[in-house]
């Protein structure tokens, strides 16, 4: 039983970062119909920005918080100067994203130098809880406790707001929202910028939870971003919570249990529900 | 003579390498219904689409309130005063009755609360199903609410595409009377297949084929001239 509860906590908080990521994707799939292959690069941005201000001011509050700057103004430049131009086009979406991540990337290794970087959890995050026989890492369940808290936070704006009604509707039909009087570009940029956000929030928290950051990290998480928005539904919000919980549970479980299959599991994750649910657990209506 | 409130002027219109609008021109007078009438694929539905900048004009002109709204946003179009009920209705599936009108409302002032009390008179059946999603409503009620939406605000013309489009008579009778009521409080923009419909609550018609206006004039016209609606509406 303890160590279920490990696994599960494990799973539940590589969970959480996942969805942190993926809601962005999901959520700019799902309102603006572009496929973002540069996501990842907002991510580690938020990462290194946040962490680096970290290490400068000594306040991992600071770091959060200049991780979301970065991701606010990654996301403006981004979708007025990248996105902007390829609107309904997929082809040209992919081309241009992918080739953004890799300078994203590469952009990390002129400014932050080549080399891996340590990080370590803040003081007050760091060391464990001792419950009976089971021992739970304090930053596990900060992080968890903190995707729940972004999780409510936007399913209250989504579903409590104006705004979340019109990014709702948007979803469902664009040109009907426009037709009702809604500038529906300024909605995608809000949005284009929130996911970019989050993606750096995801990059910052990430960092002392996997110990060091690297430049190539974005790309191996927005793939798994990928694979959870696929598997949750493109464009549901809570499709993107309980798959990116799926696909963390059965990471740490595997990885326990059948090591050799445990990078496997997400593949063959999406692959059972591409083949029996094509459309997603919790797909998005489309008008 | 009663003032234009929107003209079409040579108004041509690509869609891809398709070119749907040739030559469209017609106008709508202050308080009337203006119906658009055309076999199917004649451009009716575009012509609607192209006005509220959906499938904007790449030739010619649209003046609205004596205002060249041609190349204007669809929002921009909107937010001027033009109400917009597509063919399929446009409903947003997932979000309630009440979700999808406050979509549509920009401001809770006393005004639009007054209208939204008006249409919810017109059609009783969106209070009835106030919480239900507009997914699960019948064809009728989307078509009502539909109406709705487009007139809760501000609206000084309504562009309704097909409205009895698979409705059954009992419901089409529904619609054409609120349509009526309506007329009261604005002017409309009708595409209509169904010319009973059509020459029962059109005040002026345009006849359009193969992207071009043919004839415009009085739906007395229209109705006593049966070589017009043999050749162009295939009736009789």
């Amino acid at each position: 039983m303890d160590l279920i509860i490990s696994l599960v906590i494990n799973g539940l908080a590589t969970g959480m970062l996942i969805f942190l990521l993926a809601a962005g994707l999901t959520l700019i799939f799902g309102l603006m119909d572009v496929l973002n292959f540069a996501h990842g690069g907002l991510f580690v941005w938020g990462a290194y920005t946040g962490i680096f201000s970290y290490a400068y001011t000594g306040s991992f509050i600071v770091g959060i918080v200049v991780a979301i700057l970065t991701g606010l103004v990654f996301g403006f430049i981004m979708e007025k100067l990248i996105i902007t131009p390829v609107y309904g086009n997929h082809v040209q979406q992919i081309l241009i994203t992918l080739g953004f991540m890799l300078v994203l990337q590469e952009m990390i290794k002129v400014f932050f130098g080549p080399n891996v970087v340590a990080v370590k959890v803040p003081e007050y995050l760091a060391g464990s809880w001792q419950v009976g026989d089971i021992i739970i890492i304090k930053y596990r369940i900060f992080i968890i406790i903190f995707g729940f808290i972004v999780f409510g936070l936007f399913h209250y704006i989504l579903t409590r707001t104006k705004v979340g009604l019109i990014v709702r509707a948007g979803v469902m039909n664009k040109d009907m929202v426009q037709a009702l009087g809604i500038n529906i570009k300024r909605i995608f940029l809000f949005v284009f910028m929130t996911g970019a956000a989050l993606a750096a929030v995801a990059g910052v928290l990430m960092a002392p939870y996997s110990g060091s950051i690297y430049a190539e990290l974005g790309m191996e998480y927005a793939i798994l971003a990928f694979i959870v928005v696929v598997i949750g539904g493109m464009g549901s919000f809570q499709g993107s919570l309980f798959a990116a919980i799926l696909v963390g549970l059965a990471g740490s479980f595997m990885a326990y249990y059948v090591p050799y299959l445990s990078l496997a599991v997400n593949m063959i994750l999406m692959a059972v529900v591409l083949i029996f649910r094509p459309q997603g657990l919790f797909q998005a209506a489309k008008g | 003579m009663m003032e234009n409130l929107l003209k079409l002027d040579n108004v041509n219109t690509h869609i891809g390498q398709y070119h749907i609008l040739q030559g469209v021109h017609f106008e709508a007078k202050v308080g009337e219904v203006s119906v658009l009438l055309g076999r199917n694929g004649a451009g009716k539905t575009t012509t609607l689409k192209t006005i509220i900048g959906l499938t904007p004009a790449t030739g010619g002109s649209v003046t609205f309130l004596n205002q060249d709204i041609t190349k204007k946003p669809t929002y921009d179009i909107a937010n001027l005063g033009i109400g917009y009920v597509p063919e399929d209705q446009g409903i947003f599936a997932q979000l309630s009755v009440e979700e999808n009108i406050k979509v549509a409302m920009k401001k809770e002032s006393e005004e639009s609360k007054e209208k939204l009390e008006y249409v919810l008179n017109l059609f009783p059946d969106l209070k009835k199903f106030w919480k239900k999603a507009g997914g699960n409503l019948s064809g009728g009620q989307k078509q009502m609410l539909a109406m709705a939406r487009a007139f809760v605000n501000d609206s000084k013309l309504l562009l309704i595409d097909e409205p009895s489009k698979g409705l059954a008579p009992i419901v089409i009778e529904k619609v054409m009377e609120a349509i009526v009521e309506m007329k009261k409080r604005t002017t409309i923009l009708l595409v209509e297949q169904n010319f009973f419909m059509a020459s029962k609550i059109g005040d002026s018609f345009t006849l359009i084929d193969d992207g071009k206006t043919v004839h415009q004039g009085a739906m007395k016209e229209l109705i006593d001239n049966d070589e017009m609606k043999h050749k162009y509406l295939g009736i009789g």
